[in-house]
């Protein structure tokens, strides 16, 4: 295999030098061996060092490199370099301050995902071995417990880019019916108190774009409906 | 003065159900009124006035005008909610929505029950 090249058109942003963002042609030479999107920008940082984003583990599972490829957002990891048109238009997160290029800040998405207490609530005396659950009460958490935070789905939400203060978002939802769905948590009426509210929960007008984008398959808008349906039943 | 930010009305399920009901409400009334146009014996005034003055046309039409205007409410309050930020305007916009629905919904009933 020969070695290939690949066109970029990244959004470069530095608060300390440019008074406003612009997009940047660029174009970096491949190794055979490079297959995603993320071995590209591994390459591209050593053709210019001042790119900045966030990568970690490379592999899907922390969620570091979100970033909308293309005009969708997706994880620069485990996006196909052959499967995207060229130039790759690469672009920060939607709806999120810009800290630097592609690196955006966090902040309001952890404090809304914080706010749906993502932990199981359980003042009932430990048992002597665990907590048990059968096998069907943990099949109901399968498609909930994955997401990895990386926030392609919130930040590709209109109602979050509207109300990102107010609206919780899909992946705080999809967290949120997580604890729900947890047969060991004791805090379920709590938890659709905490949500019963025109903003944090019914701004989800079924846009489906977090089903669409999220890098892990994971459907919180089914999520966000089971949320109802359990509200629904607690008031009839 | 610091900014607090407030959340936790309380309120939505009600709204989104309601929603929900008078779509249907409306969808089986669309579907009772071309099953009963199509079955006039002419399309003419007279048999569109038969068919109006029936006492079961006019509260199912007075029906879908209610679902109607209640699942106007949620959703142009949602467009409110979306895009107007400054709170009094909002408000005035609110309260103008839901004053000019429950004055069509008075015009509604005095056509209805004027044949």
């Amino acid at each position: 295999m020969t070695t290939r090249t690949v066109q970029f058109k990244i959004y470069r942003y530095d608060p300390d030098k440019d008074a406003k963002p612009y997009m940047q042609d660029i174009s970096v030479e491949l190794e055979p061996s490079d297959r995603k999107l993320l071995d590209a920008l591994v390459r591209l940082k050593s053709v210019d060092d001042s790119i900045s984003y966030r990568r970690s583990c490379r592999e899907g599972v922390c969620g570091s490199d979100a970033m909308n490829i293309n005009g969708k957002n997706g994880l620069a990891c485990l996006t196909d370099i052959d499967s995207l048109k060229q130039p790759i238009l690469l672009r920060p997160l939607p709806g999120l301050p810009v800290i630097r290029d592609l690196i955006v800040d966090m902040t309001q998405f952890f404090k809304q995902y914080h706010s749906i207490k993502p932990y199981v609530v359980n003042n009932s005396p430990a048992p002597e071995m665990e907590r048990l659950q059968s096998p069907d009460e943990r099949e109901e958490l399968n498609g909930l417990y994955e997401c990895i935070l990386c926030a392609c789905c919130s930040t590709s939400c209109p109602s979050f880019w509207w109300n990102p203060d107010k609206f919780v978002g899909p992946a705080g939802l999809l967290a949120a019916y997580r604890f729900i769905a947890d047969t060991r948590d004791e805090a379920t009426n709590e938890r659709l108190d905490n949500l019963e509210d025109p903003y944090r929960l019914f701004r989800c007008h079924t846009i489906m774009n977090c089903v669409d984008v999220c890098p892990k398959h994971l459907n919180p808008t089914k999520a966000i409906g089971k949320i109802k349906e359990l509200m629904v039943s607690r008031m009839v | 003065m610091v900014k607090r930010l407030a959340v936790g009305a309380h309120y939505g399920l009600r709204d989104w159900l309601a929603q929900r009901v008078t779509a249907t409400v409306m969808a089986i009334y669309t579907v009772y009124m071309v099953v009963r146009v199509l079955s006039l014996p002419a399309f003419d005034n007279a048999a569109w006035r038969v068919l109006m003055s029936g006492s079961f046309t006019k509260f199912a039409s007075f029906l879908f005008a209610l679902a109607l205007f209640y699942h106007a409410w949620v959703g142009v309050r949602d467009i409110w909610m979306d895009y107007v930020k400054p709170l009094s305007v909002r408000l005035i916009l609110h309260v103008m929505t839901l004053l000019a629905l429950v004055g069509y919904a008075g015009w509604v009933a005095t056509i209805l029950w004027r044949l």
